[in-house]
């Protein structure tokens, strides 16, 4: 059945249980499960993307609703979206870590006054620093945050981790806790007034889930 | 690829680009003439309903703008004359033209009814519709108390939209004391009010219910407190509000009850709604279209507005963003 919604599902590792998610609330998911090059699929109303691209299509309009994760929704605080349920999965911790030992960040606040963090996370690294009173340069990378503090290119690093596994393969420990992140539901904000019945009626049947 | 030439000067064929501020754009003779057929329309409706066209200097004393409370919507852009005095670029028209109202209109018999067309300049994130430097269409009925002149302001509105041609538009309509209301009423105060009012805000309703869990309330309270905000819809929503909740509730009421039909209709009762600007004391709307993913503009009552500039009348008004409502304009007929 359709649910007369546009619903921005995001790829990677939050796609399986979003779907089961959806298949819950008797969105028919099966296109999309055997599709993983296809992006757009109207029958079911369903268009797939990076989880960090979902706030860009809600925000605008394009997709009524989304799913992602809370750290990304920390990420691009801006967005004016409703963010509307906690789902649940897609349980994550954005840490602080560096590598095994004395810890290198701590020497690096010591005796220069500043250390250097590898995020892709900018914004909630910035903020975490700010609000813990700590001067830090931030490193903006795209690939394997890991690798940073390893080549000495800096100090530490802020990132997502869901089982440290990474991180302990590559010695490095976590430092400290910055928030957890859940997937969550977002919806636009005209949407979520001119679509009210589609809207509630989808989040009734999540909650009952 | 070229490469740029030291001396200035561009390869032939090739344009020199001079940029312009971010945020701000020029509109050339094809959009021109849409955005002027939308504009001389609304100015017509003004006119016909009584509402005279003023104009403002673009610039404010920073004092003046500070007055309005423009916390929601602070000024971009400020600047220094020649004696030193910091002036701002408005960010609206309803502070300048509260202004206007209590130095130029000290003594007229109210209610006036003002119409504008003008630049304002906030220092958003540029995107879809949202410029730093927008076009507003607007009126501002001082004078009117709710819900006559709430009313009046709506009907117009409506008229405006009708005669731009925009078909699938709805109203929002809320009240800013309603939320504020309930949180008294739960003795929600300080420190945790300003989370919990933070969280409607930023329209995060999971942020709302941790919040609200923390407090410690009562579950029925509680679960008040959560529902109430995420409520849109007709009449029905306004049930089951008591105390001073129920107040506001009855306000909205009164000025559903006096609606014509045709703007009635258009009428969606949104308990959650927040506008950002502090100036606002009773109803607030928000106008939404299907075509478009932000809402095309809003308005509503700043009944002590007037007051801080020394002319205390209840007043009411709204604007409407001319860039977006051409967007949803855009948007409805490619639709169709």
């Amino acid at each position: 059945m359709s649910t007369g919604l546009t619903i921005a599902v995001p790829r990677g590792a939050l796609l399986e249980q979003t779907l089961d998610v959806l298949d819950g609330i008797g969105v028919d998911t099966s296109e999309v499960r055997a599709n993983d090059r296809k992006l757009l699929f109207r029958d079911v109303g369903i268009v797939t993307m990076r989880p960090s691209d979902v706030p860009t299509y809600v925000e605008a309009g394009a997709a009524d609703i989304g799913i992602t994760g809370k750290d990304v929704l920390m990420e691009q605080s801006e967005r004016e979206v409703y963010e509307l349920l906690d789902l649940g999965f897609g349980r994550c911790v954005m840490v602080l870590a560096s590598v095994a030992g004395d810890d290198p960040m701590e020497e690096a606040l010591r005796r220069l006054g500043v250390m250097r963090i590898a995020t892709k996370y900018k914004k909630i690294a910035m903020r975490h620093f700010e609000r813990t009173g700590r001067q830090a340069e931030i490193v903006e990378v795209k690939g394997s945050v890991e690798l940073a503090p390893l080549t000495g290119l800096v100090d530490g690093i802020v990132d997502l981790t869901a089982t440290g596994t990474t991180l302990k393969e590559n010695g490095l420990v976590v430092r400290e806790e910055i928030a957890v992140a859940t997937a969550r539901l977002i919806a636009n904000p005209v949407a979520h007034k001119l679509k009210a019945g589609a809207i509630d009626a989808l989040l009734e049947r999540m909650r009952a889930a | 690829m070229t490469v740029a030439d030291p001396t200035g000067a561009a390869p032939a064929g090739v344009p020199t680009i001079h940029p312009i501020p971010s945020g701000t754009r020029d509109v050339l003779p094809d959009e021109m003439r849409e955005l002027r057929s939308i504009t001389a329309t609304a100015l017509g409706v003004f006119d016909a309903a009584g509402y005279g066209e003023v104009q403002t200097p673009a610039l404010e004393y920073e004092d003046t703008l500070a007055r309005g409370d423009v916390a929601g919507a602070p000024p971009a852009y400020r600047l220094f004359d020649e004696h030193g005095r910091v002036l701002v670029l408005r960010s609206d028209m309803t502070v300048p033209i509260a202004r206007l109202v209590a130095t130029r209109f000290a003594t007229a018999e109210p209610p006036l009814r003002l119409s504008y067309l003008a630049h304002a300049y906030r220092g958003v994130r540029p995107s879809r519709g949202q410029s730093r430097e927008f076009l507003q269409a607007g009126i501002e009925l001082v004078g009117a108390p709710a819900p006559e002149g709430t009313v009046e302001a709506l009907t117009v509105l409506c008229d405006v939209l009708d005669a731009v041609g925009l078909t699938d538009y709805r109203i929002g309509l809320g009240d800013v004391g309603l939320y504020q209301a309930l949180l008294d009423g739960c003795g929600v105060r300080d420190a945790a009010r300003e989370r919990i009012l933070h969280e409607l805000v930023t329209r995060d309703f999971v942020g709302l219910q941790r919040e609200v869990g923390a407090l410690g309330l009562g579950a029925d309270a509680a679960e008040l407190l959560v529902r109430v905000p995420q409520l849109r819809g007709g009449p029905e929503v306004l049930a089951d509000l008591g105390g001073q909740a129920g107040e506001a509730a009855e306000g909205l009421r009164g000025v559903h009850a006096l609606l014509p039909p045709r703007v009635a209709e258009r009428l969606i009762f949104d308990l959650g709604l927040v506008r950002s600007l502090g100036y606002y004391t009773g109803a607030i709307f928000q106008v939404y279209d299907p075509a478009l993913g932000v809402p095309i503009g809003g308005g509503g009552r700043y009944d002590d507005l007037l007051g801080r500039f020394g002319r205390p009348l209840p007043a009411v008004g709204w604007a409407l963003t001319v860039e977006r409502l051409h967007i949803a304009l855009t948007g409805e007929e490619a639709g169709r």
